[in-house]
Protein backbone atom coordinates (compact mmCIF):
# COMPACT_ATOMS: atom_id res chain seq x y z
CA UNK A 1 0.00 0.00 0.00
CA UNK A 2 1.44 3.18 -0.86
CA UNK A 3 1.87 5.96 1.52
CA UNK A 4 -0.29 9.68 -0.01
CA UNK A 5 2.09 12.37 1.61
CA UNK A 6 -0.72 14.36 1.22
CA UNK A 7 -2.43 12.49 4.18
CA UNK A 8 0.59 13.30 6.79
CA UNK A 9 1.61 15.35 9.36
CA UNK A 10 5.14 17.42 8.84
CA UNK A 11 7.14 19.11 11.49
CA UNK A 12 8.66 22.28 10.49
CA UNK A 13 12.39 20.11 10.31
CA UNK A 14 10.83 17.96 7.66
CA UNK A 15 10.04 15.13 9.77
CA UNK A 16 6.82 13.39 8.21
CA UNK A 17 4.63 11.39 11.00
CA UNK A 18 1.99 9.11 9.93
CA UNK A 19 -0.64 8.01 12.10
CA UNK A 20 -1.93 4.73 12.87
CA UNK A 21 -3.88 2.89 15.83
CA UNK A 22 -2.64 -0.66 16.18
CA UNK A 23 -4.54 -2.68 19.11
CA UNK A 24 -5.66 0.50 20.50
CA UNK A 25 -1.93 2.08 20.88
CA UNK A 26 -1.19 5.01 18.33
CA UNK A 27 1.72 4.54 16.54
CA UNK A 28 3.69 7.24 14.31
CA UNK A 29 5.89 5.65 10.83
CA UNK A 30 8.23 8.67 10.74
CA UNK A 31 10.26 9.89 7.72
CA UNK A 32 11.91 12.56 6.01
CA UNK A 33 9.95 14.78 3.44
CA UNK A 34 10.57 14.53 -0.37
CA UNK A 35 11.83 18.24 -0.18
CA UNK A 36 14.16 18.00 2.54
CA UNK A 37 15.93 15.13 0.62
CA UNK A 38 16.30 17.08 -2.32
CA UNK A 39 17.52 20.15 -0.82
CA UNK A 40 20.35 17.38 1.12
CA UNK A 41 20.88 16.12 -1.84
CA UNK A 42 23.98 13.29 -2.23
CA UNK A 43 22.81 11.07 0.75
CA UNK A 44 26.08 9.25 2.23
CA UNK A 45 25.36 8.38 5.44
CA UNK A 46 22.07 7.97 8.16
CA UNK A 47 22.67 7.24 11.60
CA UNK A 48 19.48 5.69 13.36
CA UNK A 49 18.90 5.44 16.92
CA UNK A 50 17.92 1.66 18.72
CA UNK A 51 14.64 0.11 19.57
CA UNK A 52 12.95 1.14 22.78
CA UNK A 53 15.08 4.93 22.89
CA UNK A 54 12.11 7.55 24.16
CA UNK A 55 12.12 10.55 22.69
CA UNK A 56 10.22 13.30 22.94
CA UNK A 57 8.91 15.58 20.77
CA UNK A 58 11.39 18.09 18.74
CA UNK A 59 14.45 15.85 20.16
CA UNK A 60 17.31 14.88 18.04
CA UNK A 61 16.69 10.98 17.43
CA UNK A 62 19.47 10.25 14.51
CA UNK A 63 21.29 12.29 11.25
CA UNK A 64 21.49 12.33 7.68
CA UNK A 65 24.73 13.38 6.34
CA UNK A 66 25.24 14.53 2.48
CA UNK A 67 28.84 15.09 0.98
CA UNK A 68 28.05 18.86 2.08
CA UNK A 69 26.88 18.70 5.54
CA UNK A 70 25.23 16.67 8.40
CA UNK A 71 21.76 17.37 9.57
CA UNK A 72 19.93 16.15 12.76
CA UNK A 73 16.81 14.12 12.89
CA UNK A 74 14.15 15.41 15.08
CA UNK A 75 11.46 13.47 15.87
CA UNK A 76 7.95 14.83 15.65
CA UNK A 77 5.96 13.38 18.63
CA UNK A 78 6.51 11.79 21.91
CA UNK A 79 7.03 8.03 22.73
CA UNK A 80 9.18 4.99 22.33
CA UNK A 81 10.49 3.70 19.48
CA UNK A 82 9.61 0.16 18.61
CA UNK A 83 11.01 -0.52 14.95
CA UNK A 84 13.59 0.97 13.13
CA UNK A 85 14.33 0.62 9.28
CA UNK A 86 18.02 -0.98 9.42
CA UNK A 87 17.78 -2.12 5.64
CA UNK A 88 17.79 2.38 4.85
CA UNK A 89 21.39 3.07 6.13
CA UNK A 90 22.41 1.03 2.72
CA UNK A 91 20.01 2.23 0.79
CA UNK A 92 20.11 5.95 0.91
CA UNK A 93 19.45 6.03 -2.95
CA UNK A 94 15.88 4.46 -2.60
CA UNK A 95 15.27 6.69 -0.31
CA UNK A 96 16.10 9.74 -2.71
CA UNK A 97 13.26 7.60 -5.41
CA UNK A 98 10.60 6.61 -2.52
CA UNK A 99 10.89 8.70 0.68
CA UNK A 100 7.33 8.27 1.67
CA UNK A 101 7.22 3.97 1.65
CA UNK A 102 10.66 3.07 1.35
CA UNK A 103 11.89 5.92 3.26
CA UNK A 104 10.43 5.37 6.57
CA UNK A 105 12.49 5.54 9.56
CA UNK A 106 11.50 4.80 12.79
CA UNK A 107 8.49 3.57 13.98
CA UNK A 108 7.29 5.27 17.66
CA UNK A 109 4.81 4.01 19.97
CA UNK A 110 2.82 7.80 21.24
CA UNK A 111 3.40 8.39 24.82
CA UNK A 112 0.86 11.97 24.58
CA UNK A 113 -0.69 12.92 21.81
CA UNK A 114 -0.36 16.62 22.49
CA UNK A 115 2.75 17.13 20.14
CA UNK A 116 0.89 15.90 17.29
CA UNK A 117 -1.05 19.35 17.23
CA UNK A 118 1.77 21.05 16.67
CA UNK A 119 2.36 19.85 13.50
CA UNK A 120 1.62 20.66 10.35
CA UNK A 121 -0.87 19.49 7.28
CA UNK A 122 0.43 18.89 3.96
CA UNK A 123 -1.28 21.93 2.90
CA UNK A 124 0.83 24.54 5.81
CA UNK A 125 3.99 22.32 5.54
CA UNK A 126 4.17 22.91 1.44
CA UNK A 127 3.48 26.74 2.35
CA UNK A 128 6.83 26.21 4.03
CA UNK A 129 8.85 25.03 1.67
CA UNK A 130 7.70 27.29 -1.28
CA UNK A 131 8.55 30.21 1.20
CA UNK A 132 12.34 28.55 1.79
CA UNK A 133 12.42 28.84 -2.16
CA UNK B 1 39.71 43.21 6.80
CA UNK B 2 38.77 40.56 4.68
CA UNK B 3 36.18 40.19 1.82
CA UNK B 4 33.72 37.79 3.75
CA UNK B 5 31.01 40.24 4.01
CA UNK B 6 27.83 39.98 4.97
CA UNK B 7 24.53 39.71 2.92
CA UNK B 8 24.02 42.98 1.48
CA UNK B 9 27.39 43.23 0.15
CA UNK B 10 28.01 40.42 -1.74
CA UNK B 11 29.67 40.40 -5.16
CA UNK B 12 28.31 38.69 -8.38
CA UNK B 13 31.00 36.89 -10.70
CA UNK B 14 30.40 37.80 -14.28
CA UNK B 15 28.71 34.28 -15.01
CA UNK B 16 26.49 35.27 -12.24
CA UNK B 17 23.01 35.05 -14.40
CA UNK B 18 24.46 31.97 -16.03
CA UNK B 19 24.27 29.83 -12.92
CA UNK B 20 21.27 30.95 -11.91
CA UNK B 21 19.90 30.21 -15.14
CA UNK B 22 21.16 26.85 -15.00
CA UNK B 23 19.39 26.36 -11.64
CA UNK B 24 22.54 26.42 -9.26
CA UNK B 25 22.03 26.33 -5.79
CA UNK B 26 23.59 29.70 -4.99
CA UNK B 27 25.69 30.57 -1.26
CA UNK B 28 27.91 32.91 -0.16
CA UNK B 29 31.60 32.35 -0.02
CA UNK B 30 34.35 34.74 0.51
CA UNK B 31 32.36 37.61 -0.22
CA UNK B 32 30.76 36.12 -3.25
CA UNK B 33 27.40 34.23 -4.58
CA UNK B 34 28.78 31.01 -5.64
CA UNK B 35 27.23 28.37 -7.39
CA UNK B 36 28.12 25.14 -5.09
CA UNK B 37 25.79 22.65 -7.10
CA UNK B 38 24.05 22.54 -10.76
CA UNK B 39 22.58 19.55 -9.91
CA UNK B 40 24.47 17.25 -7.61
CA UNK B 41 27.88 17.76 -6.08
CA UNK B 42 28.75 13.84 -7.01
CA UNK B 43 27.06 13.51 -10.58
CA UNK B 44 29.89 17.05 -11.11
CA UNK B 45 32.31 15.11 -9.38
CA UNK B 46 32.33 12.21 -11.76
CA UNK B 47 32.13 14.30 -14.56
CA UNK B 48 35.04 16.20 -13.89
CA UNK B 49 36.62 12.66 -13.30
CA UNK B 50 35.74 10.72 -16.49
CA UNK B 51 35.37 13.64 -19.19
CA UNK B 52 36.08 17.20 -18.18
CA UNK B 53 34.21 20.13 -15.52
CA UNK B 54 33.66 24.04 -15.64
CA UNK B 55 34.22 25.79 -12.69
CA UNK B 56 33.66 29.48 -12.44
CA UNK B 57 36.62 30.63 -9.93
CA UNK B 58 36.70 34.35 -11.00
CA UNK B 59 35.86 34.85 -6.83
CA UNK B 60 39.98 34.13 -6.81
CA UNK B 61 41.94 37.36 -6.77
CA UNK B 62 44.22 38.26 -9.76
CA UNK B 63 46.62 41.17 -9.37
CA UNK B 64 49.39 42.08 -12.00
CA UNK B 65 52.89 43.46 -11.11
CA UNK B 66 54.53 45.23 -14.27
CA UNK B 67 57.77 46.94 -14.11
CA UNK B 68 61.01 46.62 -13.32
CA UNK B 69 62.02 45.12 -9.28
CA UNK B 70 58.58 42.95 -9.94
CA UNK B 71 60.53 39.99 -9.95
CA UNK B 72 62.80 41.01 -6.38
CA UNK B 73 59.75 42.35 -5.03
CA UNK B 74 58.11 38.72 -5.45
CA UNK B 75 60.99 37.53 -4.44
CA UNK B 76 60.32 38.83 -0.88
CA UNK B 77 57.04 37.73 -0.53
CA UNK B 78 57.15 34.25 -1.76
CA UNK B 79 58.78 30.62 -0.95
CA UNK B 80 59.53 30.12 -3.73
CA UNK B 81 62.10 31.95 -5.97
CA UNK B 82 60.36 34.11 -8.90
CA UNK B 83 63.92 35.97 -10.18
CA UNK B 84 64.72 33.65 -13.28
CA UNK B 85 61.52 32.45 -13.83
CA UNK B 86 61.29 32.28 -17.46
CA UNK B 87 58.46 33.58 -19.65
CA UNK B 88 55.31 30.93 -19.43
CA UNK B 89 56.29 29.14 -16.54
CA UNK B 90 53.85 29.05 -13.74
CA UNK B 91 54.81 28.64 -10.03
CA UNK B 92 52.87 27.37 -6.59
CA UNK B 93 54.21 29.30 -3.61
CA UNK B 94 53.38 30.82 -0.14
CA UNK B 95 53.14 34.61 0.92
CA UNK B 96 54.53 33.78 5.40
CA UNK B 97 54.65 36.16 7.79
CA UNK B 98 57.62 36.57 9.48
CA UNK B 99 56.77 33.72 12.03
CA UNK B 100 56.43 31.62 8.59
CA UNK B 101 52.62 31.11 9.07
CA UNK B 102 50.97 31.11 5.82
CA UNK B 103 49.23 34.30 4.91
CA UNK B 104 48.20 32.58 1.58
CA UNK B 105 49.50 29.96 -1.19
CA UNK B 106 49.32 31.57 -4.63
CA UNK B 107 50.25 30.58 -7.96
CA UNK B 108 52.64 33.22 -9.83
CA UNK B 109 52.93 33.07 -13.81
CA UNK B 110 55.26 35.06 -15.96
CA UNK B 111 53.71 36.34 -18.97
CA UNK B 112 54.15 38.27 -22.39
CA UNK B 113 52.11 40.38 -24.08
CA UNK B 114 51.62 39.97 -27.79
CA UNK B 115 53.10 43.48 -27.98
CA UNK B 116 56.44 41.81 -26.28
CA UNK B 117 55.19 43.37 -22.69
CA UNK B 118 56.30 41.24 -19.54
CA UNK B 119 54.61 40.83 -16.53
CA UNK B 120 53.90 38.78 -13.56
CA UNK B 121 50.13 37.68 -12.64
CA UNK B 122 49.36 36.47 -9.48
CA UNK B 123 46.12 34.70 -8.76
CA UNK B 124 45.21 34.84 -4.40
CA UNK B 125 42.52 32.81 -2.32
CA UNK B 126 39.15 34.82 -2.83
CA UNK B 127 39.31 34.51 1.16
CA UNK B 128 42.67 36.28 1.50
CA UNK B 129 42.53 38.94 -1.57
CA UNK B 130 42.05 41.94 0.52
CA UNK B 131 44.54 40.72 3.19
CA UNK B 132 47.00 40.48 0.73
CA UNK B 133 46.56 43.27 -1.45
CA UNK B 134 47.66 45.46 2.21
CA UNK B 135 50.11 43.06 2.86
CA UNK B 136 51.78 43.90 -0.39
CA UNK B 137 51.15 47.64 -0.55
CA UNK B 138 54.11 48.70 1.70
CA UNK B 139 55.98 46.45 0.28
CA UNK B 140 55.69 47.77 -3.43
CA UNK B 141 56.78 51.38 -1.81
CA UNK B 142 60.40 49.77 -1.50
CA UNK B 143 60.05 48.93 -5.28
CA UNK B 144 59.59 52.48 -7.02
CA UNK B 145 59.45 50.72 -10.85
CA UNK B 146 56.91 48.37 -10.12
CA UNK B 147 53.01 48.78 -10.42
CA UNK B 148 50.60 46.35 -8.72
CA UNK B 149 47.51 46.64 -10.18
CA UNK B 150 44.12 44.58 -9.37
CA UNK B 151 42.58 42.76 -12.59
CA UNK B 152 40.34 40.79 -10.46
CA UNK B 153 36.47 43.06 -10.95
CA UNK B 154 38.06 43.63 -14.66
CA UNK B 155 38.44 39.88 -15.37
CA UNK B 156 36.66 36.24 -15.07
CA UNK B 157 38.56 32.79 -14.40
CA UNK B 158 37.30 29.99 -15.69
CA UNK B 159 38.89 26.77 -14.74
CA UNK B 160 38.35 23.30 -17.33
CA UNK B 161 38.99 20.09 -15.70
CA UNK B 162 39.11 16.58 -16.66
CA UNK B 163 40.94 14.22 -19.08
CA UNK B 164 39.00 15.48 -22.27
CA UNK B 165 39.54 18.93 -21.17
CA UNK B 166 42.30 19.60 -23.31
CA UNK B 167 41.26 16.98 -26.35
CA UNK B 168 37.81 18.97 -27.05
CA UNK B 169 39.41 22.44 -26.42
CA UNK B 170 42.28 22.03 -28.65
CA UNK B 171 40.86 24.27 -31.24
CA UNK B 172 39.07 26.99 -29.68
CA UNK B 173 42.43 28.88 -28.85
CA UNK B 174 44.37 30.10 -31.53
CA UNK B 175 47.39 28.50 -29.36
CA UNK B 176 46.77 24.93 -29.10
CA UNK B 177 46.74 24.26 -25.41
CA UNK B 178 47.96 20.43 -25.54
CA UNK B 179 51.21 22.44 -26.48
CA UNK B 180 52.08 23.87 -23.18
CA UNK B 181 53.52 21.35 -20.43
CA UNK B 182 52.14 21.03 -17.38
CA UNK B 183 52.70 24.53 -14.82
CA UNK B 184 52.93 26.86 -18.04
CA UNK B 185 51.07 29.49 -19.45
CA UNK B 186 50.24 31.89 -22.30
CA UNK B 187 48.57 34.95 -23.41
CA UNK B 188 46.15 33.49 -26.86
CA UNK B 189 42.96 34.20 -28.14
CA UNK B 190 39.89 32.76 -28.32
CA UNK B 191 37.51 34.34 -31.81
CA UNK B 192 40.19 37.62 -31.83
CA UNK B 193 39.29 38.25 -27.66
CA UNK B 194 42.41 37.83 -25.22
CA UNK B 195 42.78 35.09 -23.49
CA UNK B 196 45.30 33.49 -20.69
CA UNK B 197 45.50 29.96 -20.39
CA UNK B 198 47.48 28.33 -17.76
CA UNK B 199 47.90 24.61 -17.57
CA UNK B 200 46.89 24.34 -13.83
CA UNK B 201 44.33 23.16 -11.71
CA UNK B 202 42.54 21.96 -8.68
CA UNK B 203 40.79 18.90 -9.28
CA UNK B 204 43.75 16.34 -9.63
CA UNK B 205 42.79 16.13 -13.35
CA UNK B 206 44.55 17.47 -16.50
CA UNK B 207 43.24 20.71 -17.53
CA UNK B 208 43.75 24.28 -17.67
CA UNK B 209 42.52 27.46 -16.26
CA UNK B 210 41.57 30.67 -18.59
CA UNK B 211 42.02 33.80 -17.67
CA UNK B 212 39.74 35.88 -19.66
CA UNK B 213 38.17 40.06 -19.73
CA UNK B 214 35.00 39.88 -17.55
CA UNK B 215 33.00 41.16 -20.54
CA UNK B 216 34.24 37.91 -22.60
CA UNK B 217 33.62 35.49 -19.61
CA UNK B 218 30.20 34.45 -20.98
CA UNK B 219 31.45 33.64 -24.59
CA UNK B 220 34.10 31.52 -23.43
CA UNK B 221 31.98 29.34 -21.00
CA UNK B 222 29.19 29.07 -23.50
CA UNK B 223 31.66 27.94 -26.35
CA UNK B 224 33.42 25.28 -24.32
CA UNK B 225 30.39 23.67 -22.90
CA UNK B 226 29.33 23.37 -26.05
CA UNK B 227 32.67 22.32 -27.52
CA UNK B 228 32.33 19.57 -25.13
CA UNK B 229 28.48 18.77 -25.53
CA UNK B 230 29.10 15.52 -26.79
CA UNK B 231 31.52 14.60 -24.27
CA UNK B 232 30.16 15.30 -21.00
CA UNK B 233 30.81 18.32 -20.44
CA UNK B 234 29.26 19.87 -17.25
CA UNK B 235 29.55 23.19 -15.07
CA UNK B 236 30.33 22.34 -11.47
CA UNK B 237 29.97 24.22 -8.34
CA UNK B 238 32.35 24.78 -5.44
CA UNK B 239 30.63 21.78 -3.82
CA UNK B 240 32.27 19.27 -6.39
CA UNK B 241 35.62 21.28 -6.25
CA UNK B 242 36.14 20.89 -2.83
CA UNK B 243 35.41 16.67 -2.75
CA UNK B 244 38.29 16.76 -5.89
CA UNK B 245 41.03 18.74 -4.41
CA UNK B 246 40.39 16.69 -1.28
CA UNK B 247 41.04 13.69 -3.34
CA UNK B 248 44.09 14.96 -4.74
CA UNK B 249 45.14 16.17 -1.36
CA UNK B 250 45.34 19.81 -2.31
CA UNK B 251 45.63 21.98 0.30
CA UNK B 252 42.67 24.73 1.35
CA UNK B 253 43.13 28.17 2.88
CA UNK B 254 41.51 28.10 6.11
CA UNK B 255 41.60 24.41 6.14
CA UNK B 256 45.08 23.03 5.62
CA UNK B 257 46.49 26.65 5.80
CA UNK B 258 45.91 29.24 7.94
CA UNK B 259 48.58 31.71 9.54
CA UNK B 260 49.18 29.24 12.62
CA UNK B 261 50.45 26.95 10.01
CA UNK B 262 54.33 26.79 8.41
CA UNK B 263 54.44 24.91 5.15
CA UNK B 264 56.86 23.03 6.34
CA UNK B 265 54.18 20.75 8.74
CA UNK B 266 51.99 21.46 5.96
CA UNK B 267 53.97 19.23 3.73
CA UNK B 268 55.07 21.61 1.25
CA UNK B 269 58.79 22.14 1.65
CA UNK B 270 58.75 21.39 -2.14
CA UNK B 271 57.49 25.15 -2.68
CA UNK B 272 60.30 26.51 -0.37
CA UNK B 273 63.22 27.58 -1.66
CA UNK B 274 66.12 28.55 0.92
CA UNK B 275 68.78 28.20 -0.93
CA UNK B 276 70.88 31.82 -1.51
CA UNK B 277 67.84 33.77 -0.78
CA UNK B 278 65.50 35.59 1.82
CA UNK B 279 62.36 36.24 2.01
CA UNK B 280 59.70 36.99 4.92
CA UNK B 281 59.65 34.02 7.19
CA UNK B 282 62.77 32.54 5.65
CA UNK B 283 64.69 32.34 8.85
CA UNK B 284 61.52 31.61 10.97
CA UNK B 285 60.99 28.33 7.92
CA UNK B 286 64.95 27.95 8.34
CA UNK B 287 64.28 26.65 11.83
CA UNK B 288 61.28 24.67 11.96
CA UNK B 289 62.97 22.76 8.81
CA UNK B 290 65.99 22.29 10.56
CA UNK B 291 64.60 21.34 13.97
CA UNK B 292 61.70 19.62 11.97
CA UNK B 293 57.73 20.60 12.63
CA UNK B 294 55.41 19.76 16.02
CA UNK B 295 52.56 18.50 13.70
CA UNK B 296 52.43 17.02 10.20
CA UNK B 297 49.67 16.71 7.73
CA UNK B 298 48.54 13.10 7.02
CA UNK B 299 46.04 11.58 5.30
CA UNK B 300 43.74 8.64 6.54
CA UNK B 301 40.41 6.89 6.12
CA UNK B 302 37.84 6.04 8.47
CA UNK B 303 36.34 3.15 8.81
CA UNK B 304 32.50 2.65 7.69
CA UNK B 305 30.18 5.29 5.91
CA UNK B 306 29.90 7.79 8.17
CA UNK B 307 33.01 10.62 6.74
CA UNK B 308 34.82 12.79 9.70
CA UNK B 309 34.18 16.15 8.96
CA UNK B 310 36.38 19.19 10.04
CA UNK B 311 37.28 19.54 13.48
CA UNK B 312 36.75 16.25 14.45
CA UNK B 313 39.79 15.32 16.89
CA UNK B 314 42.37 12.56 15.98
CA UNK B 315 43.10 10.48 18.81
CA UNK B 316 46.08 7.52 19.43
CA UNK B 317 45.17 3.97 19.93
CA UNK B 318 44.99 4.80 23.27
CA UNK B 319 42.60 7.17 23.24
CA UNK B 320 45.04 10.36 23.64
CA UNK B 321 44.14 13.36 21.64
CA UNK B 322 46.66 13.92 19.08
CA UNK B 323 45.60 15.83 16.41
CA UNK B 324 42.59 17.53 14.44
CA UNK B 325 40.97 16.86 10.86
CA UNK B 326 41.43 19.78 8.81
CA UNK B 327 39.23 18.56 5.63
CA UNK B 328 37.13 15.22 5.57
CA UNK B 329 33.85 13.87 3.70
CA UNK B 330 32.98 11.12 1.14
CA UNK B 331 34.72 10.80 -1.65
CA UNK B 332 32.50 10.00 -4.63
CA UNK B 333 35.60 8.67 -6.23
CA UNK B 334 36.97 5.96 -3.79
CA UNK B 335 33.43 5.97 -2.42
CA UNK B 336 34.22 5.66 1.13
CA UNK B 337 35.08 8.83 3.72
CA UNK B 338 38.62 10.64 3.63
CA UNK B 339 40.06 13.04 5.70
CA UNK B 340 43.05 15.13 6.15
CA UNK B 341 44.63 16.04 9.57
CA UNK B 342 47.41 17.17 11.10
CA UNK B 343 49.12 14.96 13.95
CA UNK B 344 51.72 15.46 16.15
CA UNK B 345 54.94 14.21 14.64
CA UNK B 346 55.43 11.49 16.88
CA UNK B 347 52.13 10.33 16.14
CA UNK B 348 52.95 10.35 12.39
CA UNK B 349 53.92 6.83 11.67
CA UNK B 350 51.61 5.48 13.87
CA UNK B 351 49.68 2.58 12.30
CA UNK B 352 46.12 2.94 13.46
CA UNK B 353 44.24 6.02 14.55
CA UNK B 354 40.65 6.79 15.93
CA UNK B 355 38.93 9.76 14.65
CA UNK B 356 36.45 11.25 17.55
CA UNK B 357 33.09 11.98 15.24
CA UNK B 358 30.56 13.85 17.19
CA UNK B 359 31.53 11.84 20.33
CA UNK B 360 31.96 8.40 18.77
CA UNK B 361 35.50 7.58 18.26
CA UNK B 362 35.79 5.69 15.14
CA UNK B 363 39.05 3.87 13.77
CA UNK B 364 41.09 5.40 11.15
CA UNK B 365 43.88 3.92 9.08
CA UNK B 366 46.80 6.11 7.88
CA UNK B 367 47.15 6.47 3.67
CA UNK B 368 49.39 8.45 1.88
CA UNK B 369 48.46 11.74 0.03
CA UNK B 370 47.01 12.13 -2.45
CA UNK B 371 43.99 9.81 -2.32
CA UNK B 372 43.47 9.88 -5.63
CA UNK B 373 46.12 10.13 -9.05
CA UNK B 374 44.70 10.46 -12.36
CA UNK B 375 45.43 7.04 -14.43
Amino acid sequence: MSRDPAKLLYAESHEWADVSEQDGQKIATIGVSAFAIEQLNDLVYMDLPEVGKVVSAGEEFGEVESVKAVSPLYSPVSGEVIEVHTELPDNLDKLNEDPYNFGWVVKVKLSDEASLSTLMDAAAYQKQCSEAG
Amino acid sequence: MTSTGTATTLSKTPLDAWHRAAGAKMVPFAGYEMPIQYSSIVSEHQACRSSAALFDVSHMGRIRFDGEGSEQLLDRLLTRRVTGMEVGRVRYGLICNEAGGVLDDVLVSHLETPSGQRYHLMVVNASNHDKIVQWITPLVADFPGVTMSDRTQLTAMIAVQGPKAIEVCKKLFSFDPSRLKYYHARITEQFKKPVIVSRTGYTGEDGFELIVRAEDANRVWENILLAGRDEGFTAAGLGARDTLRMEAAMPLYGHELDEATDPISAGLSFACNFKDRTFIGSDALGKIKADGPSRVRVGMIPEGKRPAREGCPVLDAAGKTIGVVTSGGPSPTLAHPIAMAYVDTEHASDSEFQIDIRGKAVRAVPTPLPFYKRP
